[in-house]
């Protein structure tokens, strides 16, 4: 009995995969990167993983770049989010319903320097996107600008 | 009085070693367009508004903020590797179809050459399908017929070679009518598929 469970655990997490798999690569990814120079990470679940052109945020991750990266992402509303060298930008909620463009954005720069190009969240509600900064929180009514973390 | 004057030396020293509070500076751009939105920069001293070009907000851990102008070669300095890595601007598609058909039309056909050619130069580009529909009939049957209009469209740039995994699909019903109409007006012109390429 005991031999076979792990099997059966096995078979389960092999179905689980193949139905959830197909629905859409899209499935759990709010955002992709398009642009990723020198050194750039993520940090998903206390994992560190490489950050490339072509790969996908989830909500709650962190983006990390070290003296020599930056990196430019696209979200799900078309939000454009780019991080210069030295910074730390963290998701930390983010939803967004493709009908009726309702959601909400909060990210969290705790280090560096962040261009931000606020796309259909924060113009279907103007309250929904939020930047927390060291000292502040901006709310943010649209459309373009700057933040940086300390000096 | 000896004891007051060493007393006022170490406040002089410590206070003139300590650095300078570290502050974060926000800049409000215009967009690309030249319109100007507005931030609200809050935190327990209260609230600023940001609404003008090129507006700072300099603001130290204690919450006060000095608010100023930024220069061009300010924001260089200190946001040029931030913006060099901003990823272009999504680019925004509109296809129709022949009435009655699933045949798109023939101005139709050039624009999704254009597409697929903006699709190539992109680095991992992606897409938005996104469907919309004329203001007959209510939210909730609207609502499913532009996705499945979307979702045709989809199955369609997946036959021309598109990679499914690269698009997605959205269905915004009637609440983006290109041609505001009254309500129950039959408008060709807003049954339309518009592609998202990022």
């Amino acid at each position: 009995m005991l031999s076979t469970r792990p099997v059966v655990i096995r078979r389960l997490l092999l179905a689980c995969a193949c139905v959830i798999a197909p629905i859409s690569a899209w499935a759990n990814d709010i955002a992709q990167f398009k642009v990723a120079k020198g050194a750039v990470h993520l940090e998903r679940s206390g994992q560190r993983l490489p950050a490339r052109v072509g790969t996908h945020l989830q909500a709650t991750d962190t983006v990390i770049t070290g003296a020599d990266g930056s990196a430019g992402i696209a979200f799900v509303d078309n939000s454009l989010l780019s991080v210069g060298p030295n910074s730390v930008l963290a998701i930390e909620r983010y939803t967004f319903n493709s009908t009726t463009h309702e959601g909400t954005f909060e990210s969290s720069l705790r280090k560096g320097t962040l261009a931000v190009v606020s796309g259909k969240i924060a113009k279907q509600s103007p309250d929904a996107m939020k930047v927390k900064i060291p000292s502040s929180i901006l709310g943010v009514r649209g459309t373009e600008f700057l933040v940086r973390a300390g000096d | 009085m000896r004891r007051s004057y060493s007393a006022l030396i170490a406040v002089l020293v410590l206070g003139g070693c300590a650095a300078p509070p570290s502050r974060d500076l926000v800049v409000l751009l215009p967009d690309k367009d030249g319109k100007v939105g507005a931030l609200v920069v809050q935190n327990q001293k209260g609230s600023a508004v940001l609404n003008t070009a090129y507006a700072t907000a300099r603001t130290a851990p204690d919450g006060s903020v000095e608010r100023g102008l930024a220069s061009q070669s300010e924001i260089k300095d200190i946001f040029g590797g931030a913006i060099a890595a901003q990823p272009p601007r999504p680019i925004s598609f509109t296809l129709y179809f022949e009435s009655g058909s699933d045949e798109f039309t023939e101005q139709s056909k050039q624009e999704l050459k254009r597409l697929l050619a903006e699709m190539a130069r992109r680095q991992a580009s992606d897409i938005i399908v996104i469907g919309h529909t004329d203001l007959v009939g209510p939210d909730p049957s609207n609502d499913a017929l532009s996705l499945q209009r979307a979702g045709r469209v989809k199955s369609i740039l997946v036959g021309m070679g598109v990679p499914a995994e690269r698009i997605l699909t959205a269905g915004r019903g009637r609440r983006e009518p290109l041609i505001p109409t009254a309500n129950g007006v039959i408008e060709p012109r807003n049954r339309r598929v518009e592609i998202s390429v990022r």
